[in-house]
C-alpha cells in the first residue's frame, strides 16, 4: 500500500469523497447567498451570480435569527460555565483528596452511567417549573446543566492526580490554605484539561435541541438556533436562501470553533474510549 | 465502621476533608436535583393517566403498560428503532473502520486535514442538519439534480416521500454525521497496538493485507466491541435528525420510539399523555439497558478470550 501509484490513488479517494463529505455546508453557504429565484434555476452549480446579502438580514432581522442567536450564546456560556467549574471542583475533591466517603461518591457517579432511565424530560420540566424557571433563560440553563458529567469528572480527576505532591506542600509551605493552593497552585496547570472541557461542553451545548425545544414550547423569545430554525421551517416553507441562511448562522460559530481547537476536542474523545 | 483501623486525624487533614465535601457540594445537588430526580420520576409517571398539568393523583397501576402492548403504532416505532440502529450501526462503524485504516498510515501525507474534513458533521448541530437534508434530499434538491446530470436517472426519486427510501436517507445522513467520531474511536484503538508488531510481521514477509488479518483486525476487537456497545445505545435514542429530517413520515414509516414519546408527552393537537408516554419512555429505557447489559457481555468474553490468547503467545 506504500507504493507510489497506490498512495496517488489513495489520495484522490480521499479527496474526492472528502468534497463530497463537505459539500451539504458548502451548498448550504453558497445558497445562503442566492435569491431564491437563481437558486432555483441554478442545478449543481454552487457559484452564485453575485454575492446577496439580503438572505441574511432576512434572517436576522424578520425571522429572529439575532434572538436565537444571542439565546444560544447565553445558554451556552452560562451552561459551560456550570458545568466545567463543577467537575473541575468535583473532580479535584476526588483525584487528590481521599476523604471519607470517596468511594461512595465514585460508585454512585458510575452508577448513574448505566441505570436504565424513562423520559426523563418530562420531570425536569416539571422541575424547573417547580422552582419557578420555565418560563426563563435560567431554567434552560440548568436543564442544560444536568447530567452526571462523569467525563470531564474523570478527566479532572485523573489529571489532578497525577500532579506531584510537592507542589502542594511548597505552597502549604508559603502558607496557602486548601483554597489559595487550589486557585493559585493547581489550577493554572489545568489549562488544557479545562480547554478540552469548554469546548467539549460548547459543542454539545450548542447542538442541543430536545431540552430547548421542550423548555421553550412556550416561549417563543427564549428559543436557540436550533428550535428557532425548525419554527422557521414551519412558517416559511418556500423560503430555501433564508433558510440556508439561518442555517448558516447556526452553524459557523460551531464549525469555526471545532476547526481553531480541534485538538483539544479530538483528544478529549480519543480519551473518553480509553 | 473501620473503628480499629481509624487513626486521629489532625486538624489540617480534617480541613482538607471538609474542602473536599464543599467541593463536591454543587455537583452533588446538580446530581440529584437534575440527575437521579428525574430518572426517578420517570419510573413515578408511567403509573399515572396523567395529562402534565394539574395533581398527579390518577394512580393507574401497569394499565399504561398494557395498553402500550395494545398499541399498533408502538410496535411500528419499536420496528423502525431497531431498522434504524442495525442499519445505522452497521454502515457507519464498518465505513469508519476503513477510514480509520486508511488514515492510521504514519506516511500518508496530510492526515490533519483530512481528519478535520471526516469529522466536520460530528459538531455540526444534528436539527440544523436534519433541516438541510430534507431539502437537498427534496424532489427538486441536490441530489436528485446531481443524479440526473451523471444520468444515474431520469426523473426525480421522492426520496422523503417513500417509506423505504426515506429510512435509507435517514441512515446514510445518521452515519454521515456520526461516522467521524467513530472514526476517531477506531484511530484510539490502532493507535494502542505496539508497532513492534507490525515490525515483526514485516520481518516474517507478511505483505499488508496479511498483517491487517492476522494482527489489526483481532487486536481491534475488543474495542470494535466497545465501539459497537456505543452506537447501538446512542443510536436507540435517535431524536433530532428523525424529527427535523422526516418528521417520522411519510404516515409513520420512520417513526422512532422517541419520536413516538415527543408526540403523545407534547401532542400538538389535542390533549398530550404524559403518564402513556413515560411508560413509553421505560420501556426504551429498558430495552437499551437489557441490549447494554448482552452486548457488555459480548465485550467482556471478547476481553477475557484476548487476554487469555495473550498468556498462551
Amino acid at each position: 500500500m506504500n507504493t507510489k501509484v497506490g498512495k496517488i490513488i489513495t489520495h484522490v479517494c480521499l479527496i474526492v469523497i472528502g468534497i463530497v463529505w463537505i459539500y451539504p455546508f458548502i451548498w448550504m453557504i453558497s445558497s445562503s447567498l442566492k435569491t431564491n429565484k437563481t437558486y432555483l434555476t441554478s442545478g449543481i452549480n454552487p457559484i452564485p451570480e453575485k454575492l446577496n446579502w439580503e438572505n441574511y438580514t432576512r434572517a436576522w432581522e424578520v425571522a429572529n435569527f439575532s434572538t436565537y442567536f444571542i439565546n444560544s450564546v447565553l445558554i451556552t456560556l452560562g451552561t459551560v460555565i456550570i458545568v466545567v467549574t463543577l467537575s473541575c471542583l468535583t473532580g479535584y475533591a476526588l483525584g487528590r483528596v481521599d476523604f471519607p466517603g470517596r468511594k461512595v461518591v465514585i460508585v454512585c457517579i458510575g452508577a448513574l452511567m448505566f441505570i436504565p432511565s424513562g423520559y426523563t424530560i418530562i420531570p425536569l420540566y416539571q422541575f424547573m417549573k417547580f422552582l419557578g424557571l420555565s418560563n426563563s433563560i435560567y431554567g434552560v440553563i440548568l436543564a442544560e446543566s444536568s447530567g452526571a458529567h462523569v467525563l470531564f469528572i474523570l478527566l479532572f480527576a485523573a489529571f489532578f492526580s497525577r500532579i506531584p505532591k510537592e507542589m502542594e506542600e511548597s505552597a502549604a509551605m508559603d502558607g496557602c490554605g486548601f483554597l489559595g493552593t487550589f486557585f493559585r497552585v493547581i489550577l493554572p496547570t489545568a489549562k488544557p484539561v479545562i480547554a478540552t472541557a469548554i469546548i467539549m461542553q460548547f459543542i454539545w451545548t450548542w447542538s442541543s435541541f430536545l431540552v430547548p425545544l421542550v423548555l421553550t414550547l412556550n416561549n417563543p423569545e427564549l428559543r436557540t438556533l436550533a428550535v428557532g430554525m425548525l419554527s422557521f421551517v414551519g412558517k416559511y416553507q418556500t423560503d430555501w436562501t433564508g433558510m440556508a441562511a439561518g442555517a448558516t448562522i447556526s452553524l459557523l460559530p460551531v464549525i469555526i470553533v471545532f476547526i481553531l481547537m480541534q485538538r483539544y476536542f479530538i483528544e478529549g474523545i480519543s480519551g473518553s474510549v480509553k | 465502621m473501620k473503628v480499629g483501623k481509624r487513626r486521629k486525624v489532625n486538624k489540617q487533614t480534617r480541613n482538607r476533608y471538609i474542602w473536599a465535601y464543599i467541593f463536591i457540594l454543587p455537583q452533588f445537588i446538580v446530581f440529584f436535583g437534575l440527575s437521579l430526580y428525574p430518572i426517578i420520576m420517570s419510573y413515578v409517571y408511567s403509573f399515572y393517566d396523567w395529562t402534565g398539568i394539574g395533581p398527579l393523583n390518577k394512580f393507574v397501576g401497569f394499565s399504561n403498560y398494557i395498553s402500550v402492548f395494545k398499541e399498533e403504532k408502538f410496535w411500528n416505532a419499536f420496528k423502525n428503532t431497531f431498522i434504524y440502529t442495525a442499519g445505522f450501526t452497521m454502515v457507519s462503524v464498518s465505513a469508519a473502520l476503513v477510514l480509520a485504516l486508511i488514515l492510521n498510515n504514519p506516511k500518508l501525507k496530510g492526515i490533519g486535514i483530512y481528519r478535520t474534513i471526516y469529522f466536520l458533521p460530528v459538531v455540526t448541530t444534528t436539527a440544523i442538519i436534519g433541516i438541510i437534508m430534507k431539502n437537498i434530499f427534496g424532489n427538486q434538491g441536490l441530489i436528485n439534480e446531481a443524479l440526473k446530470i451523471i444520468g444515474v436517472i431520469d426523473q426525480a426519486v421522492p426520496w422523503l416521500i417513500n417509506p423505504v427510501t426515506a429510512m435509507i436517507v435517514l441512515i446514510i445522513v445518521g452515519s454521515w454525521k456520526e461516522i467521524g467520531i467513530i472514526m476517531i474511536y477506531w484511530l484510539t484503538g490502532l493507535q494502542m497496538i505496539p508497532r513492534e508488531l507490525y515490525e515483526a510481521a514485516h520481518i516474517d514477509g507478511a505483505g499488508y493485507w496479511q498483517t491487517l488479518r492476522h494482527i489489526t483486525l483481532p487486536l481491534l476487537a475488543p474495542i470494535g466491541a466497545t465501539i459497537i456497545l456505543l452506537t447501538t445505545v446512542s443510536s436507540m435514542h435517535v431524536f433530532d435528525l428523525v424529527k427535523t429530517l422526516t418528521g417520522g413520515g411519510p404516515y409513520y414509516s420512520t417513526e422512532t420510539l422517541e419520536l413516538y414519546i415527543y408526540r403523545f408527552a407534547f401532542a400538538s393537537d389535542g390533549i398530550s399523555q404524559v403518564g402513556y408516554a413515560s411508560t413509553v419512555g421505560v420501556i426504551l429505557g429498558l430495552t437499551v439497558f437489557i441490549i447494554s447489559l448482552g452486548l457488555g457481555w459480548v465485550v467482556m468474553r471478547v476481553n477475557k478470550s484476548r487476554a487469555d490468547a495473550g498468556v498462551q503467545g
